[in-house]
């Protein structure tokens, strides 16, 4: 890493404003890590692979999603074409934090968007609006990324040495289906997002029998449908 | 597919929606209709996920009052819904399933 700049004391830095800002986010993921790492395990996935994936794909929901379509026995394309489509809102965080950091080298750029997590997001958006001309506004990304990064593998890593002595019997796995709730609820505010949500779910069911799992794909792509034709008409 | 390359390409395909825009600006915009769609992706891959885990049963739709995961997953969505808190979510529903258990199971 760069050393940092020498202009005030280590502390003010604006790497550390940023290490500082996402601690209590970092220390809330640290419980869903946990789980993550359990329910990996649960799934059959190998304690090197659960443990490479917090830092490969490194998203909280889409490692929940895969975990779970592994256990179900879901063919490997379907999996990544489901991560790539659970994955596509980060192009919405690309998009607007773009303008901020433009000026940096390509090697901070594929340095920041690899941080570029939902939470990471939320925090540096907040601080580029309220200080847009800040010119060391990379620095505090940095700082933000790298304290989430830290907080997931660890977690990860705590997870994985629970989930050998967790048992099966726990129904542990019940916590993914209350995790994708949780996911789920606030992304409903509107008539259309609910009728997204509705006409997947039910298309989910009635088209379970499909070959190859196709049906979260069918069901996916229903509920898009439903949520533009109700936004249409309504 | 092996699990470590279906980790990679989704990795590698995770890391391209991250960096798209930050590499790509000003090399034309994104389509308006298609910003609107990304915004059902959440809603209904979660639900296309969430109705079959819940509702079947060994393959078979199980929808009556001795669904306890049901009844389970139906405390936690009131109560994601109410606070849009994860951790409690989980709580809430985890108990419950096993109070439901130690009652009915």
């Amino acid at each position: 890493m760069k050393s940092v700049t020498p202009l005030t004391s280590t502390f003010t830095h604006p790497f550390w404003a940023g290490v500082r800002a996402c601690l209590p986010l970092a220390i809330g993921v640290l419980p869903f890590g946990l789980i993550y790492g359990v329910l990996a395990l649960q799934a059959g996935l190998s304690q090197p692979a659960a443990q490479a994936m917090s830092s490969i794909i490194f998203a909280g929901s889409a490692q929940f999603i895969t975990v779970e379509l592994v256990r179900q026995g879901i063919p490997g394309a379907l999996l990544v074409l489901t991560i790539l489509v659970v994955n596509l809102r980060h192009m919405l965080y690309s998009l607007s934090v773009a303008p901020h950091i433009q000026h940096l080298s390509r090697g901070w750029k594929a340095a920041l968007a690899y941080l570029l997590t939902d939470e990471a997001y939320a925090v540096i958006i907040t601080f580029f609006n309220n200080q847009p001309k800040s010119p060391q506004k990379h620095w505090y990304f940095l700082g933000a990324g790298l304290t989430l990064w830290s907080g997931w593998q660890i977690s990860t890593a705590g997870g994985i040495f629970l989930g050998v002595v967790i048992p099966a019997s726990w129904s542990l796995e019940f916590s993914a289906t209350l995790m994708f709730i949780a996911l789920a609820a606030p992304t409903i505010k509107n008539k259309p997002t609910l009728a997204a949500a509705l006409v997947a779910g039910v298309t989910a069911l009635l088209a379970f029998g499909l070959p190859l799992k196709l049906g979260l794909l069918a069901a996916a792509g229903t509920g898009l449908l439903a949520g533009a034709l109700v936004e249409r008409f309504t | 597919m092996n699990i470590w390359l279906v980790m990679l390409l989704g990795g590698l395909l995770t890391y391209l929606t991250r960096l798209s825009f930050i590499l790509l600006l000003g090399r034309g915009a994104f389509p308006a209709w298609l910003l609107r769609l990304l915004q059902y992706v959440p809603p209904a891959v979660l639900s296309a996920i969430i109705f079959p885990e819940v509702l079947f049963r060994e393959g078979q739709l199980h929808l009556a009052i001795d669904n306890l995961r049901l009844l389970a997953a139906l405390v936690a969505a009131v109560v994601a819904w109410r606070w849009h808190n994860a951790l409690l979510t989980i709580l809430t529903g985890m108990l419950t399933l096993y109070l439901l258990q130690a009652l009915f199971a």
